[in-house]
């Protein structure tokens, strides 16, 4: 009896020191689950999901505080990978938020005064200027999150929409009813 | 050894046989470029950056003056074809299977054919550096003529020696293109003089010549052209006709056995595989100085007149060709860019030629019969049978099909061809195909969007930190500013009363001295 007694609490105090040891020696600083729920948001910044920028809602999500249907930007897509990724059922959009197409912010030049207001909301410094001067967007950094539309006094930033080219087409999903390829007999 | 054209015992896996209606349009020579009123120019012409223009509207261009340059290593300059005047700098319909436009210049032509000044040639390349070489082809702008559109240079590029093959792809396995094949019967000689330049460049120890066992004319006439150039190291190998065998890949392991690894490109075996077409454009870049400015299309099928090869210029429409060769005939249904198995149709004939445009086939009702309905896939494993990159096409096919794309990855949808035997063979009519490219641009699309957020995120970090640094910085600068003021205001302290001390000083020396002063003249008065 006393040595079974004594066996079981010298094992508990084995273990216990063990998995102390273990709780610092492999100690991860910060959460990898919200850092990883972070690599699948769009990193827009655009707070459009009621969080100041993409890593907040990361660690709301992270800390179940919120819905994984809040990100406007990322839509359908961004759902089924949190989805995925957090073993839940993916969860129609949030219908305060609604889906949103890609598009970049465009500067009209001629009515800006200057005022650098936009430079201070750009959560990516994606807007050249100085005070007085007139700014300008650079496209290929503008993430679309309309951040800069409201400070503007002037109402000069209009967000422009992602045309469909050659460089961004997707073929589309193939259906059965094929597409009608013949030429118009006009063009002949 | 160059003159004989023996069979190899080489094999790929799967494939198929089909007609090969390459007898249509070969009958009569390749036509004389003739001058459009008008040429359409797509600033992307090629794989990689598109080019950026580097002329204005209204400016008048001469024929071979560089247009548009290269943007970035991967990319392509291109040049006028004829002279003429710029009229424009806009979106026209561009070939391409989305059917969208794109930014092209339109050269309204003035007929003069003039001339600009060339670079000049280089006859005794032999003795040239190749990196002077090598920076002519690229700024010829020439691509892979075999559809691909490369940049050339690109593969000319040293890599230690590491190249000892040289392939040329004169395979041209798709039925009805004939343009490589007429281009060998027409044009042999400058053909090997491309081959020992690009021997010289990359110094290789031998060149095979793979030309499928259907162009007996070819083979011939390449034959005898590499025989008087007496090129001891090169050889034309007869390849039997069989469907993808013109693939890089089906080639390589045709003529040498060896396979390109997944992923990888021959160079990784030390081969490097040219198309014909492209070698003759590399003679003219640098036996003559010109530029890319025109190539040889194919036209054919039932529903034009006179099914034959024209000498055209890039940026020529589709329609002013067709009328070069007679016309649309009655059965003319659809009008496809490229061959039956891999090209795609276009909604009209304004589509300019640009420079990876092998074919137009002006197809009817029975050349290309419109696709049937598809019904359900009986697993008969008639398409993993024909894979000549045997790939399982039914379990990539499953995969896209729901959006599967990482399992479609894992069954390495990225060594697909798209040659186009599965959907051929598939007895239920799956247009399988379509599913694969729809799930690599789904793919690159979601990686493109995938390194926009990182670059975003890694943005949006910096910005955190610098906007971190200013507040510390902004309030160290205050702590010091108070601490200095503070320090000034302890000094002005003593310093005041040090003042105040010396005025009291002052004071009272004074008080006394005056004192003493009435004290000496109230003794003066006593």
């Amino acid at each position: 009896m006393i040595i079974a007694i004594v066996t079981i609490a010298a094992l508990a105090t084995l273990f216990g020191l063990l998995l102390g040891y273990a709780a610092v020696r492999f100690h991860v600083e910060g959460d990898p689950i919200a850092d990883q729920i972070d690599k699948l948001l769009p990193q827009t910044q655009c707070g459009q999901c009621g969080h100041p920028g993409c890593r907040p809602y990361a660690n709301a999500i992270a800390n179940g505080e919120d819905d994984i249907n809040r990100c406007a930007p990322g839509g359908e897509a961004t759902i089924i990978a949190l989805a995925d990724l957090l073993g839940r059922d993916p969860v129609p959009m949030d219908e305060e938020i609604g889906e949103k197409l890609p598009s970049v912010a465009l500067i009209i030049e001629k009515d800006c005064i200057g005022c650098t207001l936009c430079i201070q909301a750009c959560p990516v410094d994606a807007i050249l200027g100085a005070a007085k001067q007139m700014h300008t967007i650079i496209e290929s950094e503008c993430t679309g999150c309309e951040l800069c539309l409201a400070p503007c006094p002037v109402e000069c930033i209009v967000m422009i929409p992602i045309e469909e080219g050659i460089g961004n087409w997707i073929w589309p999903y193939p259906d059965n009813d094929h597409r009608d390829l013949s030429l118009s007999r006009e063009a002949l | 050894m160059s003159a004989t054209a023996p069979l190899r015992p080489g094999h790929f896996h799967g494939g198929i046989h089909m007609p090969d209606h390459k007898a249509e349009s070969t009958a009569l020579p390749v036509a004389a470029v003739s001058i459009p009123s008008r040429l359409i120019l797509p600033l992307q012409q090629h794989i990689g950056a598109p080019a950026k223009a580097v002329v204005s509207v209204g400016e008048h261009v001469l024929k071979g003056q560089l247009i548009a340059a290269a943007s970035g290593r991967v990319s392509a300059p291109i040049h006028a074809p004829t002279s003429g005047v710029i009229t424009a700098i806009e979106d026209h319909l561009v070939p391409h299977s989305s059917g969208l436009s794109a930014r092209c210049i339109i050269i309204d032509t003035d007929g003069r054919d003039e001339w600009a000044n060339l670079p000049p040639p280089i006859d005794d390349f032999s003795t040239t550096d190749n990196a002077v070489l090598i920076e002519r082809i690229r700024e010829s702008g020439i691509v892979g003529l075999g559809g691909a559109t490369f940049p050339s240079s690109i593969k000319m590029e040293a890599r230690n020696n590491s190249i000892d093959t040289l392939i040329i792809n004169a395979a041209e396995c798709e039925p009805y293109i004939s343009c490589d094949d007429m281009l060998m019967r027409e044009q042999a000689d400058q053909i090997v003089s491309g081959i020992r330049i690009i021997q010289h460049i990359l110094g290789v120890k031998r060149c095979l010549i793979g030309i499928e066992d259907n162009k007996p004319e070819a083979i011939r006439s390449m034959s005898a052209a590499v025989a008087v150039a007496s090129l001891h190291n090169t050889e034309v190998v007869s390849v039997p006709t069989l469907y993808p065998s013109g693939g890089e890949r089906q080639l390589t392991l045709l003529l040498t056995g060896k396979e390109v690894p997944s992923h990888g490109i021959p160079a990784n075996i030390g081969i490097v595989c040219q198309n014909v077409g492209t070698v003759y454009a590399i003679a003219d870049a640098v036996l003559k100085g010109r530029p890319l400015i025109s190539r040889i299309v194919t036209l054919t099928g039932e529903g034009v007149a006179k099914p034959q090869n024209i000498h055209a210029l890039i940026g020529t429409s589709a329609g002013e060709l067709i009328a070069q060769a007679g016309g649309y005939t009655d059965k003319a249904n659809q009008l496809i860019c490229g061959g039956p198995m891999m090209g795609f149709s276009m909604p009209t004939d304004e589509v300019p030629v640009t420079k990876g445009v092998n074919c137009l086939l002006i197809a009817s009702e029975q050349d290309c019969p419109p696709p049937e309905p598809a019904t359900a896939c009986i697993r008969c494993g008639k398409c993993a049978e024909a894979c000549p990159a045997q790939l399982l096409p039914q379990q990539l096919y499953w995969h896209s099909r729901s959006r599967n794309f990482d399992k479609a990855q894992d069954y390495h949808l990225f060594d697909c061809i798209e040659c186009g035997c599965c959907s051929h063979v598939c007895p239920s009519h799956i247009q399988l195909v379509h599913y694969y490219r729809f799930a690599k641009t789904q793919i690159w699309s979601k990686e493109k969007e995938k390194s926009k957020a990182d670059h975003a995120r890694q943005r949006h970090e910096a910005r955190v930190a610098r906007l971190e640094r200013i507040a510390a910085e902004r309030k160290a600068r205050m702590r010091k500013k108070k601490a200095v003021l503070k320090s000034k205001k302890g000094g002005d302290d003593s310093a005041k009363k040090a003042a105040i001390a010396a005025a009291v000083k002052r004071a009272a020396a004074r008080k006394s001295a005056s004192r003493a002063e009435t004290e000496s003249n109230q003794g003066a008065t006593q």
